[in-house]
């Protein structure tokens, strides 16, 4: 009688400590969460600290890595301590699907109009446009690389690559490499001789390969001279060259690009200030002032004509940038990124 | 002696007895209360958890939730044939059901695991139809939206995914899937890439383990013979590390070992190399920086062993004319195998679980088990497979643990020698 006493005594406890910490998260600041780094700091100028000044709302922002599987932890653990989130493309189309994100109303940020067709979806709102570009660092290349071609012609250009560790952006440069135009890059992919065509491909510089697992090594790897080229966010680039001097190059044939868009997570108890962020988000003269920070294009359709013409033409959204590019094909990743991951890492083990 | 008085004394013991069960079960309460917070906390913080994660290795209910008719009709179903009519319009009705509730991308997501394309299949079966089809003919109008309804690999997909509960994540696991009857087959080549992975994660941590092995035991001889003043100040060095964050002691690895750092580039200005050596982002850097940041876990159990054994043994043993040698093997060394075996199975165990180190510093080819756990945890969230994989891990560091713990019963104070 005693012993169970006890136990419930604890359990009582317990019970009361973590309904207290509960309440602590319902009365909580608008949460805002976004990649961190360089990105990070430039929307704390542009949009964080503006925001609270001009709105007098209270709300923190804090950094992740990605990963749906964290949203969907957040969201069915019941406690989620994020508001509007930052994510990648296959995370909104697989987040929305689970049912992990609030239905975006765009009555309350602007209407469906004030933005660019790609980035309106029903569960997000696109916030920046950006590219998978080849970097290189010009002190070391005399002669600058045309593409990945050149990329995967070690006789030309010796020395070590970087790629993103996995099958998402590599089996494409290879394809591109090897002469694929851009536009059927995922035609090819979607056969098995086009999969095998892309392996091959990689097979002629494996042992040239750094593998890179976050978007901050490319430029570190660039800048240690461990590697002469790699694959890179352009806007990685550009920070380098801005924040730190260095002299880095990109090539924006072939490149491959994407958005990333801001969600409400679903059961969030800041919907209001929410979309009063995202509605100050998502105006024009604020995005413009983002692509000045860093070069990443932005969603509203008047944005671009905000900006001088020397700020346009680094960003992916200039014209002549996005002439070649390719934009990654959520649909296709979502069907074949188990398949093709498991099978990449069979590769790279050989 | 008369009865009553034996009575009375067999009153008096049972009162007695029954006053000593009393104290100490007041004894037994005190210790339970003195423990409860610790308890309550193991259960939700670590028991829990782990058995959330071993159910949901096998727990397999999202296709049953999306589509209930046509489990239910395929429950009859022998799998030798196409299923019949019945079962093409009971799928015909879950897929309109599930696309006004808009649910059709889970079960998809789940049946692509088994098949892949089979989120092509259901989403465009669900985009193209339209109106519900008339009684008697949903397998001509599904077969005529995709032609994979006339497949049976595709109505044995979805049987095989009706749960409750399921082996498929278990078995993708071990490199194992069900062919189109049912019995249990390897996986295709491409995708079999678990049990080497499993593998090279033991083979890794063995390596570590070793090294550490190798390298800690005279640091804690050291440590443990030298005056105290001086093993105070070394004894800091050997915490260090502890005091430090992982992630930049690993960053600091890369710093030393790149091709351009430091190592390398001492090497060349001593002219022993001309090309820099391929120090990282393979398994050397790997086994290099996580020897380094588990040392302690090895080196402070070997001291407190060596801490306790008398130097009094070492004199006794020359003086009964062993040489050094002998007296180091069959004296000292086996006064430390306590301190040997706890050292090395938390090396061992702590290198199992290591995520951080082999991401940074090693290559495509050195990824470890816990990479691929943290990869479908978030990236695909693909839990299934993820718990699978960690409950293989699981069983199979208990099994090490056991059989290592049989291997060095009985022979840690003695030495082998039978007293």
């Amino acid at each position: 009688m005693m012993k169970r006493k006890t136990i419930a005594l604890g359990f009582a406890a317990a019970f009361v400590a973590s309904a207290a910490l509960m309440t602590v998260a319902e009365a909580r600041d608008l949460t805002v969460v976004s990649w961190g780094g360089a990105y990070q700091d430039a929307q704390k100028k542009v949009y964080f600290e503006p925001f609270k000044k001009a709105t007098g709302i209270a709300m923190n922002d804090e950094s992740w890595d990605g990963g749906v599987g964290v949203l969907r932890a957040k969201v069915q653990g019941g406690a989620a301590t994020w508001d509007v989130v930052q994510v990648e493309s296959d995370e909104l189309a697989v987040g929305c699907e689970e049912g992990l994100f609030e239905k975006m109303d765009y009555t309350k940020i602007g209407g469906e109009a004030a933005y660019i067709p790609p980035s309106v979806n029903p569960c997000g709102v696109g916030a920046i446009l950006y590219d998978f570009v080849l970097g290189y660092d010009k002190d070391k290349l005399k002669e600058a690389p045309k593409g990945w071609a050149d990329f995967f012609d070690t006789k030309k250009i010796p020395g070590k690559r970087a790629l993103r560790q996995g099958p998402k952006t590599t089996l494409e440069i290879a394809l591109m490499a090897d002469g694929v135009p851009p536009k059927d890059v995922y035609q090819v992919l979607a056969t098995d001789d086009g999969v095998d065509r892309a392996f091959m491909k990689l097979d002629t510089i494996k042992g040239d390969i750094v593998w890179w697992k976050a978007g901050a090594q490319p430029p570190q790897l660039l800048a240690s001279g461990e590697v002469v080229m790699t694959s890179v966010y352009n806007g990685r680039i550009d920070t380098a060259n801005k924040n730190e001097k260095k002299n880095f190059g990109m090539v924006w044939d072939g490149a491959l690009f994407t958005l990333d868009s801001w969600v409400v997570l679903k059961g969030s108890p800041n919907k209001e200030a929410a979309y009063k962020f995202l509605d100050f988000a998502g105006k024009a003269e604020n995005q413009s002032k983002l692509s000045e920070q860093i070069a990443y294009g932005t969603s509203n359709k008047d944005a671009a004509g905000k900006l001088a013409p020397a700020v346009l033409k680094d960003l992916p959204t200039a014209p002549d940038n996005i002439k070649n590019a390719v934009e990654i094909n959520v649909a296709f990743w979502l069907e074949n990124i188990d398949r093709l991951t498991e099978r990449f890492n069979k590769w790279a083990a050989k | 002696m008369t009865a009553s008085a034996t009575s009375a004394d067999a009153s008096t013991e049972v009162r007695l007895k029954r006053r000593l069960r009393r104290a100490e079960r007041a004894h037994q309460v005190k210790a339970l209360a003195l423990v409860a917070p610790l308890l309550v906390f193991l259960l939700f913080t670590f028991a829990g958890p782990i058995a959330g994660m071993l159910w949901r290795a096998v727990d397999d209910r999202e296709v049953r939730q999306v589509l209930p008719q046509t489990i239910a009709a395929l429950a009859e179903w022998d799998g030798k044939e196409l299923p019949d009519e019945k079962a093409y319009a009971a799928l015909a009705s879950d897929v309109q059901a599930a696309r006004a509730s808009g649910t059709i991308a889970i079960a998809a997501k789940r049946l692509n695991y088994a098949l892949n394309g089979f989120r092509t299949i259901l989403t465009s079966t669900s985009r193209n139809l339209k109106t519900a089809p008339e009684p008697g003919t949903a397998k001509e109008t599904l077969s005529k939206i995709n032609p994979a309804w006339r497949e049976r690999a595709t109505w044995t997909t979805i049987k095989d995914a009706g749960g409750p509960i399921t082996g498929f994540y278990l078995l993708a696991a071990l490199d194992l899937t069900r062919n189109v009857d049912g019995a249990i087959v390897a996986a295709p080549p491409d995708q079999a890439i678990y049990r080497s992975l499993f593998a090279r994660t033991f083979v890794i941590s063995l390596s570590v383990t070793a090294l550490c092995l190798i390298l800690g035991f005279p640091v804690a001889y050291l440590l443990a013979t030298l005056p105290p003043g001086r093993s105070n100040l070394l004894m800091i060095f050997v915490l260090l590390p502890f005091w430090t964050s992982l992630l930049v002691r690993t960053c600091a690895w890369i710093v030393l070992l790149q091709s351009k750092g430091v190592v390398n580039d001492s090497l060349h200005w001593l002219g022993i190399i001309d090309e820099p050596l391929r120090l990282i982002y393979n398994r050397f850097g790997v086994c290099v920086a996580m020897t380094h940041v588990l040392l302690p876990f090895m080196i402070l159990p070997l001291y407190s062993s060596m801490k306790a054994i008398s130097p009094a043994y070492m004199r006794a043993a020359a003086s009964l004319g062993a040489p050094p040698l002998t007296a180091f093997l069959r004296i000292y060394l086996p006064q430390t195998l306590p301190g040997v075996s706890a050292g090395s199975l938390l090396v061992f165990i702590l290198a199992l679980g290591y995520y951080i180190t082999p991401t940074l510093v090693g290559g495509a080819a050195d990824q470890m088990i816990s990479y691929f756990i943290a990869l479908y945890t978030t990236e695909t969230a693909n839990w299934g497979l993820a718990s699978a994989l960690g409950a293989v891990l699981l069983l199979a560091t208990i099994l090490l643990a056991l059989v290592y713990g049989k291997l060095v019963q009985g022979q840690q104070v003695t030495g082998g020698m039978k007293n």
